[in-house]
């Protein structure tokens, strides 16, 4: 099966970083009145092909959160969907509130995105519903390559193989993980697929040779 | 609410596989290993359990042995590309996965699928619920010792799979849906066969019933057996039928109707005792409603057109979305990136059988040995999707 793909060297990183100034809005660093610098990011905004926008998300909840972290915090909504953009400081407080206060009570899905050109080229994501409002919210925040981030684990159970997942898939660190270990992919492996810079044909070769006792296939 | 879910906390950060510290009498603790070649795993899962005697002291789930980089994959093909792999995921209910995905990037690209392509979509996701909870059945039923319904189950999924393959040509992995719409028109006798199916089923499944529901060893394996709260189901993140055993009433398809789901009358069935009975009545009763909608829908398919103003070249503008589907094992969702290309910048698959399966562990222990066979059946895990 794999004899007749055999040719190409390991791919170039490439496929990932096709359109690095094409940011996403949602991207854009909240404007904390600390940086000066951020603002700029707000013009960008405009300058977006035709379709739908991120419009501004105002509700109670946004009030409130508002008036207590300030710029930490962004809230958007795009084709009707919900989310919140955080500073990486408010992560275990938000996250906490949003289920005590708040009855997000159950925690969907936690994943990661990868922007390679960015500063802070992570993105981590938390999809949130709520059984008693029947309301789905998402919580983002960035994060540095090699930055951790507090587990959400002791905030919702399920975040246990969720962030194992993440750390699998991105090399993401959860401070307070009770037992982060790879999970889908084999202990000893090395490197991280779902970044950007790790090719689709690209294999832990080593590995392969080691532990399968052949010669990697690709 | 916080309370029963420090205690899972508890419970799951002391998961120690390590040697005991303090032996039980002189009997000393066994560590042993179940699967990944295991007719009872369903597929390739691995689990280590820690015994004492009989009795399940702890269990740890190694899994990922069918791991095929399904998101790598997602953002190295086009969107159209990209929708016959979301049918090899679960495997067993390959229209349902292709309705989430299709469902996603329309809602990505902001079309709607016309109302003829959304009947047809209804009646064949909810032929494929029923046809992965008969394989649920057959082989759950296998698992805990009772062999005849595997053989009654997998005669009338027959029915169904060849309904399938009338219309789209295969029987497990179908590729019948396309974004914007149906991949094919139905074929002359679609309604007649659907009609003839609806009649030929409604007494299988009471024939299903008089080999279980009242079964005494049946009854004996699977009462009070994997018992779960369902506050530990949400904290957990356990969605479907397993959920609504444990008596909460939440079904996406009346929570957030998505297709056109809200123009159908049909109940959610829940059960009381969160124990694998109870999944199994539930499940049961599931199909049940499945027939009602289908009835209900093959009844008014409207005429019109099958596909939505789609372009050929599919291009979401930038942004990201996501969208989830009631499957047959619980909430499937799909979390899309656009970058504004043909591809997706990053394709998240939300499953439920992995999630689900994390329940395990509470699950089991304090059980015996023969009842982790019993739970992992219970969940209706799908390995492909575990792993994806």
């Amino acid at each position: 099966m794999a004899e007749e793909v055999k040719t190409p060297a390991p791919l170039p990183p490439p496929e990932g970083e096709k359109k690095p100034t094409a940011e996403k809005p949602a991207a854009a660093s909240p404007a904390a009145p600390a940086k000066p610098a951020a603002p700029a990011a707000k013009p960008a905004a405009p300058a977006k092909p035709a379709g739908p926008v991120p419009l501004p998300w105002t509700s109670p909840l946004v009030e409130k959160y508002k008036s207590q972290y300030g710029s930490g915090l962004e809230a958007q909504t795009y084709l009707g969907q919900n989310y919140l953009t955080v500073d990486r400081s408010l992560i275990p407080d938000i996250l906490r509130r949003l289920r005590d206060d708040e009855q997000f009570d159950y925690c969907v899905d936690i994943t990661a995105v990868h922007y390679p050109k960015r500063e802070k080229p992570f993105d981590v994501v938390w999809i949130l519903y709520s059984f008693p409002r029947n309301e789905r919210v998402r919580v983002k925040t960035q994060i540095a390559d090699g930055a951790s981030i507090p587990s959400s684990f002791p905030i919702w159970p399920t975040a246990n193989w969720l962030e194992r997942e993440v750390y699998d898939m991105f090399g993401i660190q959860f401070d307070g993980h009770p037992d982060l270990k790879r999970i889908l992919l084999p202990d000893g492996w090395k490197g991280h697929p779902l970044r950007k810079d790790y090719g689709i044909l690209q294999q832990d070769k080593e590995w392969v040779q080691i532990n399968l006792g052949i010669e990697s296939g690709q | 609410m916080s309370e029963p879910k420090d205690a899972i906390v508890h419970s799951l950060s002391n998961l120690d596989l390590e040697a005991p510290e303090k032996p039980y009498l002189d009997s000393n603790e066994l560590i042993i290993n179940m699967g990944p070649q295991h007719p009872a795993t369903h597929g390739v899962l691995r689990v280590i359990l820690k015994l004492d005697g009989e009795k399940v002291l702890g269990t740890e789930c190694v899994i990922g042995y069918l791991h095929r980089g399904v998101e790598k994959i997602a953002e190295n093909r086009t969107y159209t590309m990209f929708n016959p792999y979301v049918d090899r995921m679960d495997y067993c209910a390959a229209v349902s996965n292709g309705l989430g995905y299709c469902e996603a990037v329309e809602k990505l690209l902001n079309v709607e699928a016309p109302p003829r392509a959304q009947y047809i979509r209804v009646i064949l996701t909810e032929l494929q619920r029923i046809a992965s909870h008969q394989l649920w059945l057959g082989t759950h039923a296998l698992d805990i010792g009772a062999m005849t319904p595997l053989f009654y189950t997998f005669r009338d999924r027959e029915e169904i799979l060849k309904i399938f393959e009338k219309y789209c040509g295969a029987r497990l992995t179908t590729h019948a849906f396309r974004i914007g719409g149906c991949q094919y028109e139905t074929y002359s006798g679609f309604e007649k066969d659907i009609k003839n199916f609806l009649t030929f089923f409604a007494p299988k499944i009471d024939e299903y019933e008089t080999l279980l529901t009242s079964n005494r060893i049946w009854l004996e394996r699977t009462k009070n057996v994997g018992v779960i709260s369902g506050a530990d189901c949400i904290a957990l993140g356990v969605t479907g039928p397993v959920l609504r055993a444990s008596g909460v009433k939440w079904d996406l398809r009346k929570a957030q109707p998505y297709a056109n789901y809200s123009k159908f009358d049909f109940e959610i069935p829940v059960g009381t005792n969160g124990d694998t009975y109870d999944r199994y009545l539930v499940r049961m009763a599931e199909m049940r409603q499945s027939m009602r909608i289908v009835e209900q829908a093959v009844g008014d398919i409207p005429e019109g057109p099958i596909m939505g103003k789609v372009p050929k070249v599919i291009k979401p503008p930038v942004g990201e979305i996501y969208h989830s589907i009631e499957a047959p094992k619980g909430e499937l969702g799909y979390f899309i990136v656009s970058d504004g290309s043909t591809q997706p910048y990053r394709l998240r698959v939300r499953p439920p059988s992995f999630v689900n399966l994390q329940a395990l562990d509470l699950m089991v222990r304090g059980a015996l040995v023969a009842d982790v066979v019993a739970v992992i059946g219970t969940f209706d895990i799908v390995l492909g999707e575990v792993d994806r």
